[in-house]
């Protein structure tokens, strides 16, 4: 048989009746990088300097700080970014493709200016290079479990909005536990750990709530989620006032052990930022790269993307769609819950009302600027974790910038994300569609 | 091996959909399943495939009794299916839908061997001549293509007995012949295969025996050596005329003037190229082409539901493209979508609001703002009675109706305003024979009214029935426009790209 | 067995009639016997978890063994206490000395519930257009925010000083509702995604207006605005003994408003087809785009009025917890509402009565207020449910099973 007969579905525009391609690019990297050029470029006093410390006292390999003339150097990046932006209107208007190279050398020159900017004149303060990068890390975390727990889901077709709520649970179950266990064993790392382990189970239960009502009753998967979250907040704060309040050994500021892996953390920055850090963390680490592999690579992650993009298919060939939903549902609400004992037992911290603030839906953001993959999900993450950790920097050297608009970034970049300002986002086919047969 | 089927029953609700339904299939035959759309064909396959749990009766292979829990089952029990509406995950590969479900893996971490996938799609491709590339993604396919990977998905599994439902509906003539003979070739080799169709002409080219079904039940059984017309009366139950009567088209002034359209998509991909055309008052210009190449977007570049790119339509003087939709409409233009439940019906609203989806802001059915509820329902009785709605009320919602009755809604809202042209997309698709024959009746009746009328029909019979002219379209083209008395394999080779000449 | 015999007992039923079983399963199958399973099953867990919490009953029950009858008391003790309190925090204190205090709970529940109405009243008109806002919160953030700034930095004679910044309040809401409007429309952006992260955006912003002089109070260090004139402030309607002000009414004329736009004009049947079916309504000539930005527009407004309740009726100042969280429980009034005007207007109160309820609950029954959210919660997901409730308290599942709007 021969295929002389095929519907165009493949075929190139001819060239006169093809639309231009898309200028959002060039023009949203130019429109930020002018904002730049006028406020951090031509806004950094002459004559100033900013100095970059690289190096904590603690490190075991010290870099000598490192002082650059403020202004100049703003002016620099941000002209640089300039031409970036300029590159891109270039590739696109002789219709080279130029890869991800240019927004990534784009972003990176717009926050060096922004740092040069903000610690130029700032002799008392300087740029915590290292502490901001472990901040980053830090911050980063408790979003990549939430990320990765959406992302579990929705690829089999759930969509979780109640990863905050699964957060919250799982921060509260911790520091339950964590304070049972201490109390029980006299060791608080004991009971760290085993809080840890509690975490999940938390986060689990709410899992198993979603796919009750999104799974078994058709109910509206964003619907399920949002109420799921009021209610972990309900639950939680209820605990938290009476069997909290009563018996206060049940909530202690117990923390998880940093591990500091030998050698690896004597490396400069590289070292104290990711190699001296507790279990979640590195947990965190072992989280991205197995899923990165099981869902594109092994048997469950094909049957999971089949039973997300087109259930009945994925049911023809004999795999039980609503049983993968379900598992997968109650695995993402594990992993969130995971995720939450950041916010207790591995920061230090007692238990608080709402103690989450939002990092769940932050998370939510972050897997759909990753595109629903562990790598994109990490990758977002970090830059949020960067956000807040740029806040708490400015926080202590001082800046005319409002933390309120730091704060609000995660937020923006994840509209413009959405609005198809930074590619087109495509969420799995059978998101949010209750399979029935 | 041979399979039986005893006394199935299916109900949906009060529905009866199977009512004890007798089937033997043997091995190395070719069992067709004749009759028409809403019969209950498709349902007793479902069973048959453990897609839904039959009410009554049992499944024997080879005669042991088979209790299937789900399509898993069946699978491994040799059964395979190739649906209508494909079930192949878009943005897989050919190799990964063909592995879904029974993968084979590789190595400690036990991860999936694509390789052996791929080999494996190559091998039946090869025996079979299919030509399909293993990596090609699936949404980047043709129909025609996408069908050959679902016939390698059921052949992997190494299924003895394959159902093909509805096989041929987005298929060309020539296609359709191609198909058949791998029905044949698999036939030969021992397969035994169940052809579900309501194509006459099919089941006569391949069947071995025929079992015809109305309303859930077997009518009875037929040799493949029985007339057309035999066959037709059984599907049915009374006598049909194959030809439907109309006069000779008296066709009047030019009513639409297409001039050098083009459509390209959001991919940047062309969907239709400079086509033009132009058509009289008082005739039908029937478009026939397999689905997908450019008639849908055709159909909706001209009430503007997809922008143009360049070129222009005429609607008697007046330009129509890139005028809002509702202009449109207003201009004189009826509709009648492809997909009704999907673009000309609102599933969840009254039967009576359905009828004024388009006229809901106009008078006498609103004044300013305000709606006249008691206008709208006088309005729908009146529709309802002269389209011959099928109903318990007005009130009731669009989606408790028959596919029938729905287009018969659709109809009686677009034919309710006096209409320039009418464009009727698939207007009969998946009716019953009754039905079928009270949509052309209305079409040629909005001819005979002075109405230009454009049918695109992807089913050929239906082409040859209303056209007074035929236009037929390739890759977005229109690679020519024939008298409706042109033969079949020229229709056909021209639906494959040829043109006039050369299919002649 | 044939076919012919199962379909006669199929058919039996149906002869008789309306009998009284007919009428019995029509009363089981209805919504509303589901709507109030729904509350009891709620308040019912509600009860366990006040026992499970209770340190009188976990006394008794370390005795379980011994005297029994001591743990069901102190349980039966918690429970009563708890769900008393809330009916004398809500709808009347029988235990208050003057009418005034006996009758102010209930007026306490009406202020509670005038922001749920207003924005359950939008949110409800999204639901039903197919557009999932969970932007309520942002938007009576936004709304409040303008409307109280209007309040206390303008100064405008009586009556028209209102009306100015009511309509800025509804100005404010609205544009935080047009924002995702307009980018679903062009751009395809997922509301839910666009207006959570609105919310935040949203309170950002007022934290950092707080936090300078155009709205900070004089001489306060915390983030509160001064009071708004009392030119702008909503008149009480009930005198000055009662915090009932004539924003409720407004509510409720919202709620007939909402219903006529909805049900009689030809703006709502436009909503409820793109909303039904957004293919079949642009086909048949409608303005999708349009649509969608319309009901986000006018769905932000009502939020705003919301907004406009807390700062220029209940709370009289802009403060960072303006919007308390509101927007969040506007979702579930709208989905125990079923997005229903009246449906809305009574789950507000409802919930309303839960908020107006949480200062007698913590100090007469020891107990958090969030146990009003957890019954909040649990009632929509049971409503959401109906088989589930069936379930539980083994009804017979209805020929046609209703789903749940949104």
């Amino acid at each position: 048989m021969t295929t002389t007969l095929e519907a165009p579905q493949t075929e190139q525009p001819d060239a006169d009746v093809a639309s231009g391609p898309s200028w959002k690019i060039p023009i949203l990297l130019g429109v930020v990088g002018l904002i730049a050029f006028i406020l951090f470029g031509l806004g950094t006093p002459s004559g100033t300097h900013t100095t970059f410390v690289v190096s904590r006292g603690s490190d075991a390999i010290q870099i000598p700080s490192w002082a650059v003339p403020a202004q100049a150097f703003a002016l620099f990046l941000t002209i640089s970014a300039l031409l970036l932006a300029g590159v891109s209107a270039w590739g696109v208007a002789t219709r080279r493709k130029l890869g991800s190279w240019v927004p990534i050398l784009f972003g990176l020159a717009i926050i060096a200016s922004i740092l040069v900017w903000a610690g130029a004149g700032k002799t008392a303060t300087s740029i915590q290079v290292t502490g901001l990068l472990i901040g980053t890390v830090v911050l980063a975390t408790p979003l990549v479990f939430g990320a990765l727990a959406g992302m579990v889901c929705e690829r089999s077709g759930v969509v979780n909005i109640a990863i905050e709520g699964q957060l919250l649970s799982g921060a509260f179950m911790a520091a339950l536990v964590a304070g049972a266990v201490a109390g029980a064993t006299g060791s608080s790392t004991v009971g760290a750990y085993a809080g840890l382990l509690a975490a999940p189970l938390a986060g689990a239960l709410l899992g198993a709530m979603l796919a009750l009502f999104a799974v078994r009753y058709w109910v509206d998967q964003i619907v399920v989620g949002v109420v799921l979250n009021v209610l972990a907040v309900g639950l939680t704060n209820f605990f938290f006032g009476t069997v909290m309040r009563e018996n206060p050994d049940l909530n202690r500021a117990i923390g998880l052990p940093d591990i500091t892996i030998p050698l690896l953390s004597d490396i400069p920055v590289v070292g104290p930022v990711f190699f001296d850090q507790n279990l979640l963390v590195y947990a965190m680490y072992a989280l991205v790269i197995i899923f990165n592999v099981m869902l594109f690579k092994s048997r469950w992650g094909l049957r999971v993307r089949a039973v997300g993009e087109h259930p009945k298919a994925a049911d023809t060939v004999g795999i039980k769609v609503n049983r993968t939903r379900v598992r997968n549902t109650i695995l993402g609400g594990a992993i969130a819950g995971l995720g939450g004992a950041f916010f207790t037992v591995a920061s230090g911290l007692a238990f608080n009302k709402e103690m989450t603030g939002g990092k769940g839906y932050i998370a939510l953001a972050a897997m759909i600027l990753g595109r629903w993959s562990p790598k994109g999900a990490l990758a977002a993450a970090m830059l949020f974790g960067f956000a807040d950790s740029l806040r708490e920097q400015f926080g202590i050297i001082g800046t005319s910038i409002p933390s309120q608009f730091l704060a609000m970034l995660p937020y923006l970049a994840t509209i413009f994300a959405v609005a198809g300002l930074v590619g087109h986002v495509r969420p799995p086919a059978a998101e949010n569609i209750p399979y029935k047969k | 091996m041979k399979l039986e089927l005893k006394g199935i029953t299916k109900r949906f609700g009060t529905f009866t959909a199977n009512d004890s339904i007798d089937l033997v299939v043997e091995p190395g035959k070719v069992h067709a399943l004749l009759g028409e759309n809403g019969a209950g064909k498709s349902t007793l396959m479902n069973v048959l495939f453990g897609l839904y749990v039959a009410d009554e009766g049992e499944v024997l292979l080879d005669g042991k009794p088979a209790d299937f829990d789900g399509p898993g089952d069946a699978m491994a029990a040799g059964i395979g299916m190739v649906h209508q509406h494909f079930m192949l995950v878009p943005p897989f590969t050919v190799a990964e839908n063909v592995m879904l479900g029974h993968e084979q893996v590789k190595g400690a971490a036990k991860l999936l061997d694509l390789e052996a996938a791929r080999a494996k799609v190559k091998e039946i491709s090869d025996r079979f001549k299919f030509d399909v590339d293993p990596d090609a993604v699936i949404e980047d396919l043709p129909v025609g293509a996408q069908q050959r990977v679902e016939i390698i998905k059921a052949l992997s599994r190494d299924a003895k007995i394959l159902i093909l439902d509805e096989p041929t509906a987005v298929l060309t003539p020539q296609e359709t012949d191609e198909l058949l003979s791998i029905v044949k070739d698999l036939r030969d080799a021992g397969t035994a295969v169940v052809l579900i169709t309501h194509k006459l002409r099919e089941v006569q080219a391949v069947a071995d025996t025929i079992t015809v079904i109305r309303r859930g039940k077997v009518v009875g059984t037929a040799e493949p050596t029985a007339s057309q017309a035999e066959l037709a009366s059984l599907m049915v139950g009374r006598d049909v005329s194959m030809t439907v009567d109309k006069d000779e088209a008296k066709p009047g002034k030019v009513m639409l003037t297409v001039d050098d359209l083009s459509v390209v998509d959001e991919e940047g991909i062309a969907r239709l190229k400079h086509v033009s055309f132009n058509v009289r008052a008082g005739e039908i210009l029937a478009i026939a082409g397999v689905q997908g190449n450019g008639q849908t977007e055709l159909a909706e570049a001209l009430l503007g539901v997809v922008p143009t790119t360049a070129g222009t339509a005429m609607l008697d003087g007046e330009i129509i493209t890139d005028k809002p939709i509702k202009d449109v409409l207003h201009s004189g233009m009826g509709f009648v979508p492809e997909d009704r439940t999907e673009d000309g019906l609102v599933a969840s609203f009254t039967i009576a609001n359905n009828l004024i989806l388009d006229l809901h802001d106009k008078a006498p059915y609103a004044k300013g703002m305000a709606l006249q509820p008691k206008v709208i329902a006088e309005e729908a009785e009146k529709h309802v009675e002269q389209f011959d709605v099928r109903t318990t009320s007005i009130e009731a919602t669009a989606s408790s109706l028959s596919g029938g009755n729905q287009q018969k809604v659709v109809l009686a809202r677009e034919l309710s305003r006096p209409l320039k042209l009418l464009i009727a997309s698939q207007p009969t698709r998946g009716l019953d024979v009754g039905s079928i024959e009270f949509v052309h009746k209305r079409i040629i009746a909005e001819r005979d009214g002075g109405a230009a009328v454009i049918i695109v029909s992807s089913e050929l019979d239906e082409v040859l029935a209303l056209a007074d002219r035929i236009a037929v379209m390739y890759h977005g083209e229109i690679v020519g426009i024939v008298p409706p008395d042109t033969d079949r394999d020229t229709l056909g080779l021209m639906m494959a790209g040829a043109h006039e000449e050369e299919a002649a | 067995m044939s076919a012919e015999a199962v379909k006669k007992s199929d058919d039996a039923p149906s002869q008789e009639g309306r009998d009284w079983r007919g009428l019995l399963r029509e009363i089981t199958e209805s919504s509303w016997i589901v709507v109030v399973l729904a509350v009891v099953a709620s308040l019912v867990i509600g009860g366990l978890l006040i026992i499970f919490a209770d340190p009188a009953v976990a006394e008794a029950a370390r005795y379980f063994f011994a005297r029994p009858m001591d743990t069901f008391a102190a349980a039966w003790e918690a429970v009563s206490s708890a769900y008393t309190a809330m009916f004398r925090g809500s709808i009347w204190n029988y235990s208050g000395d003057t009418f005034v205090q006996q009758f102010r709970p209930f007026t306490e529940t009406l202020t509670m519930a005038t922001p749920l109405i207003f924005a359950g009243l939008g949110l409800g008109i999204g639901f039903r257009a197919g557009l999932f806002n969970i932007g309520a919160q942002g938007q009576i953030i936004m709304g409040a925010m303008l409307g109280g700034w209007v309040g206390f930095a303008w100064h405008l004679p009586v009556g028209l000083h209102l009306l100015v910044a009511v309509v800025a309040s509804m100005l404010g809401g609205a544009l935080w509702g047009f924002i995702p409007g307009i980018l679903k429309a062009k751009t395809g952006a997922h509301e839910v995604i666009v207006t959570i992260m609105l919310n935040y955006v949203a309170a950002n912003l007022l934290a950092y207006a707080l936090s300078t002089d155009a709205f900070q109070r004089p001489g306060s260090d915390n983030p509160q605005s001064p009071v708004v004139d009392t030119t702008a402030q909503y008149p009480l309607i009930l005198g000055e003994s009662y915090r009932l002000h004539l924003g409720f009414l407004l509510a409720l004329a919202a709620a007939f408003g909402v219903w006529w736009l909805m049900e009689r004009s030809t703006w709502g049947f436009r909503f409820r087809a793109v909303g039904a079916n957004p293919r079949a309504a642009r086909t048949a000539g409608m303005n999708v785009s349009f649509g969608i930005i319309a009901v986000m527009t006018i769905a932000g407004g009502l939020a705003g009025l919301a907004g406009s309740a807390q700062v220029l009726g209940t709370e009289k100042a802009l403060t960072a917890g303006i919007a308390g969280s509101f927007g969040f429980d506007a979702i579930t009034v709208a989905l125990l509402g079923r997005s229903r005007p009246l449906g809305t207007v009574l789950a507000g109160i409802l919930f309303g009565a839960f908020r107006a309820s949480g200062p007698t609950l913590q100090v007469a029954a020891q107990l958090p207020v969030d146990i009003v959210l957890i019954l909040q919660s649990l009632i929509v997901l049971f409503i959401a449910a109906p088989p589930l409730v069936r379930f539980l308290f083994r009804l017979p599942t209805p020929t046609n099973e209703k789903v749940v709007a949104a």
